[in-house]
């Protein structure tokens, strides 16, 4: 064989390799995520099926997945789901429309920028988790307090995004909007809408994510529903595998959510000029 | 017609930034203002089109005295400014929103044709060049058929062959519906390829220094003897209007011994 032939065919099987190289690296890369946390849940079932353990405090995944399977099939998860879920909605909803029409105010306008502002950043400074007791007191101990304070969990993300957002809107690209004239509801439709878009989508998932971190503390000060109730049930009965059922239960609602934000607002962001592209 | 009748401007800081232009513009006229940093020729353009109010004078057209934006007074700025959420197409058509689908369609199409950009027309403005935006954004001026063009140093943050080329085009696109053609440039061959009269304005306050009128046959050969008589005249009263001192660009002034073209 030639040399010139053998480095021919080398050549070719290198190029026949290097997409099914680059395939597997992008299979394999978020893989590596999983390793860490596979391999230390491998390791405590075996710790607790070969009896170095008890598990009693920490359940095996057997017992987890187990009390979860168990949760779901007599209902009782869908319902405390279904029930926190219902109370992120609504406060995330409270909060979404307050915190977008505050922010857009003050953002527009500089009168009651000055006016209104100030109150509520120093409202924002206190711990929202102080207002329960007043909350408790005002509102009573049923849905209105829980969902009441959901809202000011999502309010304070929200309004500072779109606040921010309108304030820096270009002006030049404002002043395109004044050399063709539009009226005032058009500038909004036509320029500032679409120009604070991206920032308020991250403001929306803020404001999410704090929505469920503050269902739990709204279902510790009293409920007998919802997955912040199985973490107390869990705590008071002693049921440590129901706890990290509940908590395994929030992180998918909560990723889910998260998951749909992006998903509806995508095809109003395709034109951002973004520094990594997915 | 359009008229500046004494128009100037001071800025709420103090800065008198333009002093009393009068000037008058013929439909279909190519005027192109040039000078140094400060001496006010951006502000005349935004007084114009109606960006920022005069502080004293008016500006009128066809008899219309103007305090805002106007349909027949289109401007292009340094940048693009184009939209990056609409489509290079919708970007075209921004000035068409309230005409017949069908009308702006076929507008937006013949105008992205006339610059070269049929084939963009469904791209995002990232995807651009800069001088392919710089095109785009020519178009949209253009599309809704002013009157009156103002461009404010369109060309500047362009290289030289870019710049050369667009020059060229806007001639073109210009000699379809000859709109008046006020255009703002630090660049003397810029001035003297494009105009039909050349405004040289001298700073603090921004006041017209000398008119050159520039009759020169087209297209201009910017190697012809004649460019180059034109462009003499030119760089010497810019030189003069600065009194041999130098605005640098950073807004320094410096002495020139023997005063030197500071070109």
């Amino acid at each position: 064989m030639s040399l010139v032939s053998m480095t021919a065919s080398v050549e070719q099987a290198d190029v026949a390799q290097a997409p099914a190289n680059a395939r597997a690296g992008r299979l394999l890369r978020p893989a590596l995520g999983f390793l860490l946390p596979l391999t230390l849940a491998v390791f405590w079932e075996i710790a607790v099926r070969w009896g170095w353990s008890s598990g009693r405090l920490v359940p095996p995944p057997s017992v987890i997945f187990q009390t979860f399977a168990d949760l779901a099939r007599t209902g009782e998860l869908e319902l405390h789901a279904t029930v926190t879920l219902s109370r992120v909605a609504a406060g995330f909803a409270f909060g979404v429309v307050a915190g977008t029409l505050f922010g857009a105010l003050t953002g527009y306008s500089a009168l009651t920028n000055r006016l209104v502002d100030p109150t509520l950043q120093a409202l924002r400074a206190i711990p929202s988790i102080a207002w329960v007791p007043l909350f408790i007191l005002w509102f009573g101990i049923f849905e209105a307090s829980k969902i009441i304070l959901i809202a000011v969990g999502v309010f304070f993300p929200v309004y500072l995004g779109v606040m921010g957002a309108v304030l820096s809107v270009d002006r030049k690209i404002v002043e395109v909007g004044r050399v063709f004239r539009l009226s005032g509801i058009a500038m909004v439709r036509r320029i500032l809408l679409p120009a604070v878009m991206p920032a308020y989508v991250i403001s929306l998932r803020a404001g999410l994510g704090l929505g469920w971190m503050f269902v739990v503390a709204a279902e510790f000060m009293g409920a007998s529903t919802g997955l912040g109730f199985l973490l107390i049930d869990g705590q008071q009965l002693g049921k440590p595998a129901q706890i990290v059922a509940a908590i395994v239960a929030f992180a998918i609602l909560g990723k889910l959510t998260d998951w749909l934000i992006v998903l509806v607002s995508a095809p109003f962001l395709r034109w951002e000029d973004r520094f990594a592209r997915s | 017609m359009l008229v500046l009748d004494r128009v100037g401007k001071t800025y709420p800081n103090g800065v008198r930034a333009l002093d009393a232009l009068s000037l008058k513009v013929t439909p279909g006229e190519i005027l192109v203002v040039i000078g140094g940093s400060g001496c006010g020729k951006s502000t005349m353009l935004r007084a114009i089109c109606g960006l920022d109010a005069p502080s004293q004078g008016r500006v009128v057209l066809n008899g219309t005295t103007i305090t805002a934006p106007h349909e027949q007074i289109g401007i292009i700025f340094q940048e693009p400014r184009l939209l990056p959420w609409l489509r290079v197409a919708d970007n075209v058509g921004f000035g068409l929103e309230h005409r017949p689908r069908a009308e702006r369609r076929a507008r937006v199409e013949r105008a992205l044709d006339r610059v070269g950009l049929l084939d963009k027309a469904q791209v995002w403005p990232r995807e651009l060049s800069g001088g392919q935006a710089q095109r785009v954004a020519i178009a949209r001026a253009l599309v809704p058929r002013p009157q009156v063009l103002l461009l404010d140093e369109p060309f500047s943050a362009l290289d030289a062959f870019t710049r050369a080329d667009l020059q060229d085009h806007l001639l073109d696109l210009w000699a379809d519906a000859q709109p008046t053609l006020i255009m703002v440039t630090h660049d003397v061959e810029e001035a003297i390829v494009l105009a039909d009269r050349i405004m040289v304005m001298r700073p603090r306050p921004g006041r017209l220094y000398e008119e050159i009128a520039c009759d020169l046959p087209r297209p201009r050969d910017r190697q012809s003897a004649a460019f180059d008589f034109v462009k003499r005249r030119v760089l010497a009263a810019l030189d003069r209007s600065l009194d041999r001192a130098v605005i640098t660009d950073d807004g320094e002034t410096r002495a020139v011994a023997g005063g030197g073209l500071w070109w």
